[in-house]
């Protein structure tokens, strides 16, 4: 069956508006991804018919909406290919994932050791090593980035080391849409025995990514960029490594036994799920799985694929339109700045003509600094986006430009 | 002399003559255009304005009893909104800045019309005005 961008819009209600009397042509799904009617139905299921919070109660609604999560876990376990579901912890996002690895690993870090990221990652992938780093002594090494914004693999027996505790780095980067070479990064990091950790946030909605396959230690997904509800992340960890690191937040669901004055943990996942759970996000995240998975994320990656080259070639006819991050594999974002403007001008104006894209720095400070500009405009593309509106989104730009000129 | 006040007033007329947000805005970035730029040098972080998303660069100077602006930004309408400013208050007695009510930005509708950071940044551009003018009245 050929790809039906059409009825896919049907079932995103938001993208039928006008926005500034223009018909909204939504270019920001790096930023997060609009919700399908089946991720809005489910969360209205939930509060209509089984609120209940989870794991305590033995009344009958309690049991459902346990139920229910625990049936997502089980849906992600098999969406990421893990061995086990008490491998999969729901926590708030991406940043409160990698978070809690990094504070978990303070505990086993010592000084003369080093943590390696790479020189695209996201400021969520940077600042809690450096924490970490201020608090054991450890160094933070990067691997480095070549001018078309992809990571360099030269000296990568250097940086990665006997002394690496651990290497961590995106599967695909939100600034440029470089998709990383994880396999080459995995397997130099595996051979010195250092942890791994792939940062999904970016490839969740358009990759299929099999954790046993990688043999990667660590893997994090955000909800909310794979058209599920905001303030959910998944974190999927081998058991032995979860295992091995204290829990990041103490509380409630997290405890076997508590007295007054010590507590003795419960096991995975519960360690690392201390409070009430996202339960409404959980539910919500397993409609969106479900739908991505009806459409295919093969089927919506070759449409992203499609879309990517169309407004990459459309857009170049644009005097002064240049690409910041043209690696060979790339995923579904078009950075870009256009000489004699400023991002946040062509922002404004591609808004008021109803096209909402991204502009600034993208949390990726690094980045910019290392293609010496202050930010760029940013259009990322996801399931449901067109042709046309790549049209629309050119049409916008050029007249952006002109009268910025 | 035109007063603060009659010169919001030719603002608020310029600003009737548009409908639509996109002409407005073309007259905003056409302002920003013809506004001095300020030398280089004088663009120094000790100049920027805090809380604008873009940079914005101010710079006050006492004239007698009034007080001169000059200012540059790296984004256009930026540029342009400070210039609507600089319009409005450049060369006027200190005291009557440091007092002054803008109300043209309601009457032209940007106010509204501004995301809440821009809007939070026009605010900034406005109190370091008063800033500087308040110094000097004093």
């Amino acid at each position: 069956m050929s790809y039906d961008v059409q009825a896919i819009r049907q079932q995103f209600p938001i993208l039928n508006q006008e926005i500034h009397g223009r018909p909204l042509v939504y270019l920001d799904n790096a930023a997060t991804a609009q919700k399908p009617i089946a991720v809005i139905d489910a969360i209205s299921d939930y509060y209509l018919n089984y609120n209940a919070n989870v794991h305590r109660g033995v009344h009958t609604l309690s049991q459902r909406a346990t139920d229910a999560m625990e049936a997502v876990r089980e849906d992600v376990r098999a969406h990421i290919n893990a061995a086990e579901t008490a491998e999969i912890i729901f926590t708030r996002g991406i940043t409160d994932s990698i978070n809690t690895i990094a504070f978990g690993m303070g505990a086993l870090v010592k000084k003369g050791q080093n943590i390696v990221i790479t020189a695209v990652e996201h400021h969520s992938n940077i600042v809690p090593w450096q924490m970490l780093c201020q608090r054991t002594g450890a160094e933070l090494r990067h691997l480095p980035m070549n001018e078309h914004g992809e990571v360099v693999l030269d000296g990568i027996e250097e940086i990665i080391d006997q002394n690496t505790a651990m290497v961590a780095f995106n599967h695909i980067s939100n600034a440029l849409g470089t998709i990383n070479p994880v396999e080459a990064i995995l397997e130099r990091a595996q051979k010195v025995g250092a942890w791994t950790l792939v940062d999904g946030a970016q490839s969740g909605p358009h990759a299929k990514v099999d954790v046993r396959a990688w043999d990667v230690d660590f893997f994090t997904l955000s909800s909310h960029k794979m058209y599920g509800p905001t303030g959910l992340g998944v974190l999927y960890g081998k058991r032995e490594r979860l295992e091995a690191l204290p829990p990041y937040q103490g509380g409630g669901e997290m405890i076997a036994t508590v007295t007054l004055e010590e507590s003795t943990y419960a096991g995975l996942p519960h360690k690392f799920e201390a409070g009430t759970p996202h339960i409404e996000g959980i539910i919500g995240f397993g409609a969106a799985l479900k739908y991505i998975n009806e459409v295919g994320i093969e089927a919506i990656a070759a449409h992203e694929k499609e879309l990517l080259e169309y407004a990459t070639q459309e857009c170049s006819e644009i005097e002064g339109f240049r690409v910041i991050g043209d690696a060979k594999n790339k995923a579904s974002v078009l950075s870009f700045v256009v000489d004699g403007t400023h991002p946040y001008d062509l922002g404004v104006l591609l808004d008021q003509q109803g096209v909402a894209v991204r502009t600034g720095q993208h949390c990726t400070q690094p980045i910019m600094d290392a293609f010496c500009i202050d930010g760029t405009a940013r259009a990322s593309f996801a399931m449901y986006n067109t042709k046309e509106e790549i049209d629309l989104f050119k049409a916008a730009l050029e007249k952006a430009v002109t009268m910025l000129r | 002399m035109a007063t603060i006040k009659e010169r919001q007033e030719v603002l608020v007329e310029e600003f009737e003559f548009f409908d639509e947000w996109m002409d407005k805005y073309n007259h905003i970035i056409e302002m920003g255009k013809s506004l001095d730029a300020l030398p280089e040098e004088k663009k120094n972080d000790d100049l920027l304005v805090q809380g604008c998303q873009s940079k914005v660069w101010l710079h006050a100077e006492k004239n007698g009893e009034n007080v001169r602006f000059q200012a540059d930004a790296d984004a256009i309408i930026a540029k342009g909104i400070v210039a609507m400013l600089i319009d409005v208050f450049d060369n006027q007695p200190a005291k009557e800045v440091a007092a002054a009510d803008l109300g043209f930005l309601e009457e032209i509708g940007l106010k509204d019309h501004l995301s809440p950071t821009r809007a939070n940044g026009l605010m900034s551009m406005i109190k370091q005005m008063k800033f500087y003018a308040l110094a000097f009245a004093g």
